[in-house]
């Protein structure tokens, strides 16, 4: 693949196995790692796509209130909702419905059955709309009793800082693969400028300009690193479908399903190219750096 | 007095010395300039200084002090990307030959127009010619490695004359064949120094360096003196 006629001996060299080695480590650390910081970002954005512009009003029930009085006062907030500009519809969720809200932490529907649960009246805002809260949690209260208003914000806002700072770390995780890769493509470059020191002072001699010998290193190392890089995605393949298999089963309503999309497939596909050309670019730099040092 | 006029001078030497790390001086001194078409021996005893005077010559090394002038340019004043352009207009036969072992002695011959970017064409034209004028037109795909010592003299000779260079550096160059072929290599030397080239031979031997009527340069305990053809090494004559 991508033969070309190189002046140096590289096929013989100690080091052509270790370059590949690491490339191939380092791209399946980065695809695990962008995969992550990419699940991590679409849940985030869906989650704050799904509660962003609604609200929700949670009706208790009093120790005195019968079935028929607790649905009286429902009816009584939902009235005060629809007559709040900005609000385009207040519906109650059903005991279905909150049964299988719970049902992920407290388990079969029969057991939430029995339960004294608060009613829940899920409002949806209207778009554009500014709805000043304080305000409508006064009113409710004034009106039903025991009843409060959950904009999400708290609750969301602290996954939202536990999702940033996953995010981050995933990120992390990629700058680190990419300064080792390049570390170790200097490293592996330095080794085989010395051991085909004498051959490079034979190039020189007849005439040759430190980027001719620096694009032999620099395609020596791309070919590597693409060759790496594919193994490293090959591998990553199958550790993600172990992994997403693994979150499918998980219990449904804790995590919102994982949508791939062409860009984050593109992404993926870039991640060993992207390696092979930083090991290309790593090594035509150390190579006239080095070089540069000769007389 | 050498002349050491910049005009028309490939190599020029102004009080050049030499020495490795913190050792003594190998070359002390030496001042001499080699004009456009000069023919020079360069004797002396081993470990007299021969190599490393003709590794200034082709920017191995550079001067620990003086002024080294090459085709009218102060190498120590050059930039350092501009040196390659300096090392293709001179061509070097090592004593060891320094061939690259991977290579064909096709591809060997043919590395100095592959530096300077000559066409496929032309190489695969002109290398394969002169292969056959040093009598290896049966080698080119061999590896130096199943040479003898002498064809990979002539290997070394072939590739240090295919971009037909206007210094010629050659050490030791008739060290490892026989008498024939030795006299067949001088005459190679001499036919380019017609063209313009300009050779510097370094050698022990004594019959070659009688047998041609050019200038001798000797070097001795690091010192160069210059001497005229056919004059004894006892009496020294400038040039």
């Amino acid at each position: 693949m991508f033969k070309r006629r190189s002046d140096l001996p590289f096929d013989n060299d100690a080091t052509s196995h270790f370059l590949p080695t690491i490339v191939a480590v380092m791209v399946f650390l980065a695809v695990l790692a962008t995969t992550g910081a990419m699940v991590i970002q679409d849940i985030l954005e869906r989650w704050h796509r799904d509660v962003s512009g609604t609200v929700t009003v949670q009706v208790g029930a009093l120790a005195s209130d019968s079935l028929a009085e607790v649905q009286q006062r429902v009816d009584a907030a939902i009235t005060v909702l629809q007559n709040t500009p900005g609000i385009a519809a207040a519906r109650p969720l059903d005991q279905r419905e909150i049964a299988d809200l719970l049902e992920p932490w407290l388990g079969s529907t029969e057991l939430v059955a029995d339960l004294p649960l608060p009613r829940l009246i899920d409002v949806t805002l209207r778009k554009g709309a500014t709805v000043d809260m304080n305000a409508l949690t006064q009113r409710l209260a004034e009106t039903v009793p025991a009843t409060s208003l959950n904009d999400h914000q708290v609750w969301l806002s602290k996954l939202v800082r536990l999702g940033r700072g996953l995010e981050v770390l995933a990120l992390s995780v990629v700058a680190m693969v990419i300064a080792t890769t390049a570390v170790a493509v200097a490293h592996a470059t330095h080794s085989a400028l010395a051991i085909h020191h004498s051959v490079i002072e034979v190039l020189h001699i007849v005439g040759a300009h430190d980027d001719y010998i620096a694009r032999q290193f620099a395609h020596l190392s791309l070919i590597q690193g693409l060759r790496g890089g594919f193994w490293g995605l090959m591998l990553a393949v199958p550790v993600l479908g172990i992994i997403g298999w693994l979150a499918s089963h998980l219990e449904s309503g804790l995590l919102p399903a994982f949508v791939v999309r062409p860009f984050h497939l593109v992404s993926l596909g870039l991640l060993p190219l992207g390696m092979a050309g930083l090991a290309q670019l790593t090594a035509r730099i150390t190579v006239h750096r080095t070089l540069a040092r000769m007389p | 007095m050498p002349d050491i006029s910049p005009a028309n001078n490939v190599v020029r030497f102004e009080s050049v010395g030499l020495r490795y790390g913190q050792g003594p001086e190998i070359l002390q001194d030496i001042t001499l300039s080699l004009a456009t078409g000069a023919f020079y021996f360069l004797t002396g005893p081993s470990g007299a200084g021969k190599s490393s005077l003709l590794s200034l010559m082709y920017l191995a090394q550079r001067p620990s002090r003086g002024v080294l002038t090459l085709f009218g340019q102060d190498v120590s004043l050059t930039r350092r990307q501009m040196l390659p352009a300096i090392r293709r207009r001179v061509g070097v036969v090592f004593q060891e030959f320094w061939l690259l072992d991977h290579l064909s002695t096709l591809d060997n011959v043919a590395l100095p127009l592959r530096v300077a970017g000559v066409r496929e064409e032309e190489i695969m034209k002109h290398v394969p010619e002169l292969l056959a004028w040093v009598g290896l037109a049966h080698y080119l795909h061999a590896k130096p490695s199943t040479l003898s010592g002498g064809q990979k003299q002539r290997v070394a000779i072939a590739r240090a004359v295919i971009s037909r260079p206007d210094l010629l550096l050659a050490d030791e160059p008739t060290g490892n064949v026989d008498d024939r072929i030795a006299m067949r290599l001088l005459h190679l030397f001499i036919e380019l120094n017609k063209l313009g080239t300009t050779v510097v031979i370094a050698t022990h031997n004594e019959r070659l360096v009688r047998r041609f009527n050019f200038p001798r340069m000797h070097l001795e305990n690091g010192r160069l003196t210059l001497y005229a053809p056919y004059q004894d090494p006892a009496v020294p004559d400038e040039i």
